[in-house]
Order: structure tokens, then sequence, then C-alpha cells
């Protein structure tokens, strides 16, 4: 955008940038009725049908919903009939079948041609490297598609940073799509840095700054729904994650936004089945980051069987070998994460285990274990308390199984057979011990009952991403 | 004199907030059964002789959610519903510290005359000014007796 032309809401310019590819309900477009209707006679918005009734059954043309289930009928006051609306995507803000959606179709902003937009200083493993030049060629070739597996701790926004560079040389728009909020504002002050001369918005539910005008855009998944046609490269993280995989109406939105030619560059650490049948396959381009940034092997979980374990759990206890091990682990200056499957039982637990270790000293006070889960209000300003070394022992459900990371923490999992517990999740889950360069390991035990497959799985599957790295 | 049928706690302020915020009509269906019981257990004996009013949405409120969740409420009641009340639009009641809604003017007019008991339906009860509003109306009309039924009390 040129500095000096005054800022004009209806500008050709303005409106161009603010709603060329977009898909949007009305009262999602702050204009006022009568620029709005002259906009529509000129065609430069375009409405679109938002539920239509087909052969098979209804369809919302914003989140692709065709359950008959997740459509609500309403007597709706505004158009005085009764009708559908889309009780899937309602937190986006309700489509109603007597309203449309509306793309713009007048000019398109031209986005700027950035010669030098990277401020980044830092240095890449050569693991790092061999990763990165390959997603700056797959930019470059218009590559559709380039799967990134990186082990958790390699250091992959890093990665990122010379593909991104290369698509804003070209005056590309980018977009970076993630499962969490969490994560978006984590990697906002990160990526506001490494491109300090480019316009990069963050958003994701309750954001402050949401006009979706930025050529740099971090998004949770679910904003994609409003975006159509709009981005050259889209970077998709931790592309297992639930509920990206979980939700067909991501990734559909996800595969609207992106322009005709786009690149797709998928980040994980733990491909799922899909993708690695086309890995091997030959039908997926990707490159395997082994190696975590600092140079030391993934630490190998160990498995404790607890025969007393459903007993303990019952009354919202870790099981005795538990105990054992926290007397006896080799470095216990270490922070405690604590893996539980339920929040009933994390709540529960969390109560116990304070009672239980102020009496044998293993923590000094009761602020020094705390309990979060999803449905946690203060679940930033705990995990902010976490890392900053103000909580010794954390208990977690699968919350936190990814996208943070604790610099030297010990990682416990109690019932751990549970099948919330799959074999994405506790490759995860040992991923978050030995984060740092300064302790770059750390213990991981699983606490069961029983061997399960996902236990199985996990741990041969962490031992050859080692073998693979050049570890015995 | 008004009757609720739950106290606010933060799992109905939610629901309440997805039905009626986020305009998810269906919800309203949760609360129907202890609305009719409780509202049968209250009023027993003069539901007969009573009309149930609806506390009105003013007409850009009504246009922006598409329903009014009071008159929904009403509904679901097998007494006869009179919509004779109506709103001037103003600011939202829960937008308002509680000074500026029990000191605000009367948004209500009122469109009939009634010679029936009232019962005043509505969703939430917090400081009672919106309802006290709609009384006065009413009564200063000749309405014999009003008393007012909500789904919370705040």
């Amino acid at each position: 955008m040129n500095e000096l032309t005054p800022f004009d809401p209806h500008s050709e310019l303005t409106l161009a940038l603010r709603y060329s590819g977009k898909l949007l309900l009305r009262k999602e477009i702050p204009l006022d009725h009568a620029t709005f209707q002259q906009l529509l006679n000129q065609q430069q918005f375009i409405p679109h049908a938002s539920i239509i009734r087909k052969f098979s059954g209804p369809k919302c043309n914003r989140c692709n919903n065709q359950k008959r289930s997740l459509f609500g009928i309403i007597p709706c006051q505004i158009c005085r009939k009764q009708h559908l609306y889309c009780r899937k995507c309602i937190e986006m803000g309700r489509v109603l079948e007597c309203e449309s959606l509306y793309s713009w179709q007048g000019s398109k902003p031209d986005w700027l041609s950035h010669a030098n937009p990277c401020s980044w200083i830092g240095e890449l493993t050569k693991r790092q490297k061999l990763a990165s030049e390959r997603i700056v060629e797959a930019v470059t070739n218009l590559e559709k598609e380039l799967l990134i597996w990186a082990v958790c701790g390699a250091g992959k926004t890093e990665m990122l940073y010379a593909g991104i560079t290369s698509a804003l040389k070209k005056g590309k728009r980018v977009c970076l799509a993630t499962p969490r909020a969490d994560v978006v504002r984590e990697l906002l002050p990160r990526f506001r840095q490494a491109f300090s001369s480019v316009h990069i918005q963050g958003l994701y539910g309750g954001s402050k700054d949401n006009d979706g005008t930025a050529q740099l855009i971090l998004a949770t998944t679910h904003q994609l729904l409003r975006f159509q046609a709009a981005f050259d490269l889209m970077i998709i993280d931790e592309v297992d994650a639930f509920p990206f995989h979980a939700d067909p109406s991501l990734p559909y939105a996800t595969s609207r936004a992106k322009n005709e030619t786009s690149t797709t560059i998928y980040l994980t650490a733990t491909p799922r089945k899909m993708h690695r049948k086309r890995i091997a396959r030959n039908n997926l381009a990707h490159i395997f980051v082994p190696v975590r940034f600092h140079g030391h092997p993934l630490p190998v979980p160990t498995m404790k069987m607890s025969l007393n374990l459903r007993k303990s759990i019952q009354r919202f206890l870790p099981p005795n070998h538990f105990f054992t091990w926290l007397k006896n682990r080799r470095t216990p200056s270490r922070q405690l994460l604590l893996f539980v499957p339920t929040i009933n039982l994390a709540e529960r637990m969390g109560e116990k285990l304070i009672e239980k270790l102020l009496i044998s000293e293993d923590i000094t006070s009761e602020l020094d274990l705390v309990t979060v889960h999803a449905s946690d209000v203060n679940r930033e300003e705990k995990v902010m308390q976490f890392r900053n070394k103000e909580i010794l022992i954390l208990i977690t459900t699968t919350i936190l199984e990814r996208g943070v990371t604790f610099p030297s923490v010990d990682v416990a999992v109690i019932d751990a057979g549970h099948e919330v517990f799959d074999e994405a999740a506790l490759v995860q889950i040992s991923g978050r011990a030995g984060r740092s360069i300064d302790d770059p390991d750390g213990e991981v035990v699983f606490f069961h009952d029983g061997k399960t497959d996902a236990m199985v799985k996990a741990i041969r599957s962490i031992k050859s991403m080692n073998r693979r790295g050049g570890f015995k | 004199m008004n009757q609720s049928v739950f106290l606010y706690n933060p799992a109905i302020k939610e629901m309440i907030s997805k039905w009626k915020y986020r305009g998810d009509y269906c919800l309203g269906d949760i609360f129907k059964e202890s609305f009719v019981q409780t509202f049968k257990t209250a009023f027993g004996n003069e539901i007969n002789d009573s009309i149930v009013v609806p506390i009105p949405l003013s007409d850009e409120r009504l246009l922006e959610r598409g329903f009014n969740q009071s008159a929904m409420l009403a509904d679901y009641l097998q007494v006869e519903k009179k919509e004779i009340l109506t709103r001037i639009h103003g600011e939202k009641q829960s937008k308002k510290t509680r000074i500026e809604r029990i000191s605000a003017r009367n948004p209500f007019s009122l469109n009939a005359v009634v010679s029936n008991k009232v019962i005043l339906i509505d969703d939430i009860y917090t400081t009672g000014a919106t309802l006290r509003h709609a009384a006065t109306l009413l009564q200063e009309a000749g309405c014999p007796k009003v008393s007012s039924f909500t789904l919370i009390r705040g």
C-alpha cells in the first residue's frame, strides 16, 4: 500500500484489500446499506446461496456441513418463513438459509513484492537447512504439496522462514494455519520479529485485529471458513492434530482458502496413516527431519506396569510405582508434567496429590502443584507460570500434548493405556521432554495396567526416528 | 413478584449465550420441560384467568437475532399469549451497569388494554429493571395483577 494515499474506507484499493479472497455474511461486511447495495448492483460483490437443499439433503456452503442433524429449523422473524440454519459453523456467526454469502469480484489487491522481508538473524542446523531449502524449492517451482516430517523439537518454525521469504519476494500471500489459538498467540511475536517490515495478522476466536487484510496471516483453521481463493502459500501446522483430521469442514475450508496455483506445506511430527500411505506410494513429496535442533536424540519412554492402577485411579491417585519413581528420579530438580486421560481425573487427582506430596515433603506448598485442562479459563496463565518455573508439578489432559515448549521437564503418563492416548498423542507427549539445549534429556514414563498397541508403537516409532537421525 | 427456574451459573451462561447471542434457536428446547413444570408449580391456580406477555425485542434487535427468546419461552406455556408491548431500540441491557439499568427511562410502550392478570415472560432477571418498566405500564393501564416468570435469576 502506498503510504501517502489518505485513508478512504470506500476507495477501490481499500475495498479490494478488505474483501478480496473472502466469503462473508452481510453482518461481516461493515459497510452502510447504500454503499453495499451500490457495490452489489455493480457486481463487485456477488451473492451466493448460503444453504442449498440437494436431493441428498441440505448443505452449508460456508463449512460444507451435510449432516442433517447439524441443521436447525428456525421460524425466522427476518423473512417470516420457517427455514434452515447451520449449527455446525454457528460459532463463526450464524448462517441462515434466507441470507446470502458474499464474495468480492472487484479489482484484486496488489500484494507487495518485498525486496528483503526477512529480518531473522540465526543459524539453521544442517538438517534444518536441508528442509528449509526443500521448502524454498517447492515454493519456487509451484509444487502443489510438500510434507515436512520433523520430530518434536526440530525447530520447524525457523525452517519455514526461507520459504516464506521467497513467497513474499514474489508478492505472494501467505497463510499459516494451526489447530490451536495458543499456537497463533505464541507464533505471532516470533513472526513479527522475523518479518519486521511485513504486515502480519493473527486470527483466532476473539482476536482484536481481525479484518484479515495482511499479506502474511497466522490463523486457527476455523478462521479460514471466511476465506476463499486467497493464499498462494498455505502452511498447515500439526496436520495430524485434532480437530483438523477429525473435522471434515476444516480441510474443506483450508483447500477453499487457497488460490488455484498454490503451494501447501504440511508440518507434522506424527504423520497419520493417510499421509504415511501417500508417502509410501510416492504420491506425496516429503522431507524428514530426524534430529532435534540441539542434536540430541529423543527421550525414549519406559513403561511401568502397575496391577493396582485401577484401584489407585478409583481413589484419584497415581499408582504406587509412580511415588517410587518420583523419589528416585535421576534429576530431581526438573519440573514434572503429569498427563492424565480425563478432566475429572485431573481435577480430583490434583487435590489428592497436593495432600499426599505435602506429607511426603515432595512439595513445600500447595501452590507447587497446579491442574490445567481445556475448559480452564486460567489456562494461559497457568502454562506461563509453569514455563517460568513458578510451579513444580503440572497435571494436564492431552491439551498440552503439542505446540507448547517447557525447557526442562520429566514427563509421566498415568493410565497410558487409556484410549485418548493414541500413538500420535504418546509420541507428542514424549516430545515435551528434553527440549532445551541446556538440558536436552528428560525421563518419560508410561504408567499402565496392560500394554496397548499405541504405547508399543509410540516407543517403536521414537526409536526408529532416533535411528534415522543417526543415533544407536 | 418474580419467579425463576434456574440460578445463573457458568454452564447456564454458556448455553444462554449460544442460544441467544449466537442465535442457535434449537437450544431453547433444552429448557422447555423445566420451564413448563416450574411455571405450573408457581402459577398453578392463576393460570386460568391470566395471559402471558413476553418481553419484546426492538425491531432492530429482532432483525439481528431472527427470533425473540422470550416469545419462544412464552410459546412453551399452555396459556394465551399476547404480544402487546413494543420496545424502543436502545443499548443492550447486558452492556449496562446496574445504576444505568435502574435509572434508565421506560423503553416500552403498550398498544392494547388488558383486563386479565398478566404474567410477564423473560429469559433473565438481573436487576429487575426491565420487568419493572413493563409492569408499571401495565398497572397504569389498569391491569389487575402483574407477576413475572423468568428462566434464570441472575
